[in-house]
Formats: structure tokens, sequence, C-alpha cells
């Protein structure tokens, strides 16, 4: 059955192939991103390929006074997936406070107060899947990215109340942690092959788990191991670590 | 530092790899030195390798318009042809003309004006171009076809990317009525009796696969493959419904990397004497479906590995009709008495084709893999020399180690891209490793 899905901060490698897993898949969708008329192309490619209408709407993931508004404006989804994200720049970030604001607000300000708007909306209903794109960096504050990364705890903690209170009224929520992507987020980086994935098999992962109603996805297995270990790596341990 | 190296992963060649999201960061990427454009790097050698800039086209990958009407495909140059097929084959189209994998990307395929099994009635990729638009050393994007800037396109057609970066395209599909191909095999004893069925052959495709380890009597002996688009009357009655649902290949993995020692002269005669064999009994007609007949190899990834670390060098010329008949019975017993060689060795017929650098002309294509090592390099040489006594020439998305002075004996065309190219001050701005080998 045909379902509308709504995708937050569709700019984004990994928005774009979620975009194609569910137009393939046949789903109406509807692109939300800043300056959206840029997004044409991919538009009329995912109408070309999958056929029907790719819909766009204007969004700005910081303008958090707009959110309510613009879930409400929205022909209710039955599914919608958060992708909004800014990985920023650690190092350069720790000394600008105006820097790491948006990064934390990117990440978890904006993203938390759309989600609340779309989950009141679907929990009227009764029905509806919400999708967080959040991030293994969430799972222990490194010192190389804790700005993002702490944004992102916060996101993955959201995620899970949100679940935690809408689990009896009809709406699911799923928490996606990627790993490593090679995505235009982190081109300027050295990623190592195993644990990178391509940003379809993440659109695939992302479909599956909505089909599926998984709770907590990573998207290549081994990353659950990794990320369990790390997080078991006493305070006083990892504290020196360099990882 | 990237691995720019080709499909057969020789030479090894590192360096910077960009991935371009549309005209203005190619154009900033071409003002911090010479680039190369760069698609699904199925090419063999070095041809989409640029130390210095390598462009990873697939992210420009937008399909932009399409005219159920006439069957053009408006595209972005990272397009996949995987792609292509999965989108328009249940609608009843298919590409007009399709190399032997379907893993390359629309620019690529111009690039390198890819020919198919039905050269000789379709002629190349190339044919079904209606316009490509090229961002050139100015940074200017020009839109070129047949009526406009009608020389930027017969050089960009077959010109390796060498005339500037093909940014999108414009593409005419062919109609077909089912995703089935109705295969004719037959098997030829020898080279003569290969060429008379090409000769003769009345069919849309035709390819021959053969054993170049065969000597003596055996030498050529092949199975030549014949096809055509099946018609939904050509179907199984259980098929017709829906003639273009085909069953789904599984993919599978070389999962390591072949010891050299795998490979030797028994192995491969062994291999492909039977190969032979068993499919010498399949002889007649069948009903194939579109991915096992065009694309066998694409089932298996990563085929490229089973010719071990060091790499394999594809060979690939077109000798000119009339010397067709002595000198791939030249190639094929100097071949055959080293004792290298491959599984896979294709033959197919090329008809007429006036163009400015692109590969076919009228004639017999020959195409073999070899594993890397001194002793082939050498042997290579040596085909070297039968091919350019008989007036052939390489196809360069095969090629990884040709001479300058043979690239320049076998064609003279080169002596004419190489120099418009630096008049027009392409040279130094659009550069591959292979066309630095290459003096292009």
């Amino acid at each position: 059955m045909t379902q509308k899905v709504t995708i937050l901060g569709a700019r984004s490698d990994i928005a774009m192939a979620c975009a194609h897993a569910f137009g393939q898949a046949g789903h109406a969708l509807t692109l939300a991103a800043r300056d959206v008329g840029t997004l044409g192309d991919a538009a009329r490619d995912l109408e070309i390929r999958y056929g029907g209408t790719v819909a766009l709407r204007e969004f700005d993931a910081l303008a958090i006074d707009d959110h309510a508004a613009f879930a409400a404006d929205d022909v209710l989804p039955d599914v919608v997936i958060c992708a909004v994200g800014l990985l920023g720049d650690q190092k350069a970030d720790e000394a600008d406070s105006a820097a790491t604001r948006d990064v934390l607000r990117a990440n978890f300000e904006g993203p938390a107060i759309l989600l609340n708007a779309y989950a009141a909306l679907m929990e009227a209903r009764g029905s509806g899947t919400i999708v967080g794109i959040s991030s293994v960096a969430g799972d222990r504050g490194r010192a190389t990215n804790y700005i993002y990364g702490s944004a992102k705890a916060g996101f993955t903690a959201f995620l899970s109340g949100l679940r935690n209170r809408l689990a009896r009224k009809g709406v699911h929520v799923v928490t996606v942690k990627p790993g490593f992507v090679a995505t235009r987020m982190t081109q300027h980086l050295d990623l190592p092959g195993a644990l990178t994935a391509e940003p379809a098999e993440v659109g695939h992962a992302v479909l599956k788990a909505v089909v599926k109603g998984r709770d907590v996805i990573y998207v290549r297995a081994v990353w659950r191991i990794i990320m369990g270990l790390i997080r078991n790596i006493p305070e006083r341990v990892f504290k020196k670590l360099s990882i | 530092m990237a691995d720019l190296s080709g499909w057969g992963r020789y030479p090894r060649v590192e360096g910077r790899l960009l991935r371009p999201r549309g005209a203005a960061e190619v154009r900033a990427a071409l003002a911090e030195g010479p680039v190369i454009a760069r698609g699904n790097g199925r090419s063999y050698g070095d041809s989409a390798a640029q130390p210095a800039g390598t462009l990873d086209m697939r992210g420009m990958a937008h399909m932009l318009d399409f005219d159920g009407r006439t069957g053009v495909l408006t595209a972005e140059a990272g397009v996949m042809l995987e792609d292509v097929i999965a989108t328009f084959l249940p609608r009843g189209w298919f590409p007009a003309v399709t190399p032997g994998t379907k893993l390359v990307t629309l620019g690529g395929m111009i690039a390198a004006d890819v020919h198919g099994k039905n050269h000789r009635r379709d002629g190349s990729f190339g044919r079904h171009v209606d316009w490509v638009e090229v961002l050139g050393p100015d940074g200017v994007v020009r839109r070129a076809s047949c009526s406009e800037n009608s020389e930027l396109f017969g050089r960009t057609l077959g010109g390796m990317g060498l005339t500037g970066v093909i940014l999108r395209c414009a593409i005419r599909l062919m109609r077909v009525e089912s995703g089935w191909i109705r295969q004719d095999m037959r098997v030829a004893p020898d080279l003569d009796a290969a060429m008379e069925i090409f000769e003769t052959a009345e069919s849309r495709y035709a390819v021959a696969w053969f054993d170049c380890l065969g000597q003596g009597a055996d030498l050529g002996r092949s199975l030549v493959m014949l096809g055509d688009h099946a018609d939904v009357a050509d179907l199984p009655a259980a098929r017709r419904a829906a003639p273009f649902v085909t069953p789904r290949r599984r993919r599978k993995r070389v999962p390591v990397d072949a010891p050299a020692i795998a490979l030797n002269r028994h192995t491969l005669r062994a291999f492909n004497s039977l190969y032979f064999r068993v499919n010498a009994r399949k002889a007649g007609p069948s009903l194939v479906d579109w991915d096992s007949y065009f694309y066998p190899l694409d089932a298996i990834l990563d085929w490229n590995r089973i010719y071990g670390r060091r790499g394999f060098a594809q060979y690939q010329v077109v000798l000119p009709l009339e010397a067709s008949r002595g000198g791939l019975a030249a190639l094929l017993r100097t071949i055959a008495t080293s004792g290298r060689g491959s599984f896979l060795a294709v033959l197919k017929r090329l008809g007429p084709q006036e163009s400015a650098f692109s590969f076919p002309m009228e004639g017999y294509t020959l195409a073999l893999d070899f594993p890397v090592d001194p002793a082939v390099l050498s042997l290579l040489d040596r085909l070297d020399d039968i091919t350019l006594a008989h007036g052939g020439r390489h196809y360069l998305a095969k090629d990884s180690r040709l001479s300058r002075e043979a690239l320049r004996k076998a064609d003279p065309r080169a002596a004419a891209f190489a120099a418009h190219r630096r008049e027009a001050g392409l040279a130094g701005r659009f550069a591959s490793a292979q066309s630095e080998r290459l003096g292009l």
C-alpha cells in the first residue's frame, strides 16, 4: 500500500538514499530542506525512476518557532524521517560558541522540537512511524567529536523516550545509528572501508526497519559490537585513550 | 589518497578522488589542476585515473527527463546503465547498445564510445546519443550534437574524457517487447567456421566465446551466441502476461584474491575445455533472460579478483575485415603457443564506423584477459606487432600498457587528436594516467 513519507533534511546523502528506498517501494514522497528549489533535479529523478510525484517543501531545521506550523501544514504522513544533522568541525568549534550552538541545535534541539510536533499529530490519529537518524557518536562522548556526539546522544535519548511514550498509542519510533557512511558530510575523512556503509545501504536498512517495526538499528551489524565495547570501557581507562 | 586503479587492478594508481555534485564543483576542481572524469571504474587500465584530481561522477546521477514517445532519456553523466535498465525495461525500453557489463555510467559509455554484440547492425553507443553537455577548459558548459558544436561532439564520443567533463547527455533507448532474448547457440569447430557464422548471421546480436588455448585443429573452436529480443509471441504462454519479469539472479562475491598459482596453463586449459564441452551440449535455440545474456559476469561481483593481487590486463584490438582471417589466426596461434591466456576470449564482428577517435571500425574484434606478469607484458608487445602488421588498432578503454609509439603506428588519428588537444588548450587540463602514457 502506498504510504506518504516526509523526509526532513532531504539534501543529505542519507536522506536521498531513504528517498530512493521508499520511492522504489512505491511510496509517495515529500522532501523538505533549506533552499528546496535546488532539489528540483533530485525530485524529477525520483519521479522518473519510480513514478508518482514528489512534493518539495521549504524547511529550516534551526527555525524552531516554525516547526509546529510546518508539521501542521504537512498532510500528515504515515512515515516521517528526520535526517537533519550538522557534523561541524570539533577542533574549531570548541573555541566558537556560535558554531557549537549550531551543532547542538541542528542535531538535537531542532529535530526534537520538530518530531514532538509530528508525534502529537500522529498520536491524535493513532498511527504513524517516526524515524530519527541519530549516530553512533552519541553512544559515548569522545574527544574528537563530543559536541556533535553529545547532541546526538540527546537526540537518541529523546527518540528512546518518545518511543516509550507512544508505544501504546499506535505510533512507532525508529532510532537509526548509521555508523560511518561514505557521504558528502564525511568526504574529507579517511574512513575504514569495512566499517563504512554506502548511503544506499542506509536507505534500505531504514526501509526494512520501518517495515519490520525495529526500535534501534545499527546499519552495519559490526557497529553494535564496536559500540558495545566502547560503552563498556571504564571511564578511568577511556579518558586516556585516543579513539 | 584513493585507489584509482581500473577494473584490471593494473597499473596501480593512487591519487586525489573528488566527488563533485554539480558543474560548479567540477569547475572548482579544474581550477586546481588537471582532472579526469571517472564513472564506475570499469575501464580496465588507467583511463580514468589522474593522481592530481580524479572526478567521481557518480555524485551527479540524476535522470532529468524521459520522453515515453521517442524513448529519449536526458540524464546526468553519472547515471548507471543498471539503473536505466531497471527503470525503463519494465516500460518496454532497452539500451540500443550495451557493453558486457551494466555496471557502467552513461558518461563512461560515451567517453569510451562503447559497442555491443550488435555493432554491425546498430553501430556504437555514440550513434544513439542525441547530445552531450561538456564542461571545457574555460569552465564553460557547451551542448554538442550532430548539428551544434559538431566537432566537439565527434571528439567527445570515444574521446576518453579528454575533451572535457561530460556532465549531461540525451540518449535514445530502443523499444523491446520483453526482457528475454531468443538465443541460438552454434558450435564452430574452428576459426573459419566461426567467421562464417558471423558473416551469414541475421540476428541483431552475435558474439563468440572461444578457447584461446586450443591448438592445431582446435585453433579458434568457439561457441557463437546469436540473439534477438524476443517478442511476446515468442514467450511460453505462462510468461506472456508479464513479459518483462525475469528471474532475479543471485549475486556472488569472490571473497579473496586468488593466489598466483591458481591460474596456470593446466587449470586454464582444463577450464576452457570443460566450459566448451558443457556449453556445446546446450547448442541450439533457447530463451535467455536479458541479464544472463548480456551480463553473465555481473553476477559475480569482484570477478577481477580471480586474477590475483597483481591484477590483469585485457587485450582488445580490432582488425580490418580483409586482414581479419590472417591476423586473428596469427594472434591466436601466438597466444596458444605461449600457454598464457584467459578464461574468456571474445570475438565480435564490427560494422563500418567513421569517427574522430572511437575504437570501432569494420572488421573483427578480439578481447582476452591475461594475469599480469613480465612474461605476459612481453607477450602483449608481440601481439601488438601482429596487430600493427595487420592494420589493427587498440581499444583504449581496455588498455593499460600500450606504448606511445605503438599507438601512433596503429592509429593515425592519435596524432591529430593530440594536436587538437594542444591547440584547444585541452592538454594538461583534462588528462589521465593513460593519456600521459600515450602522449595524447
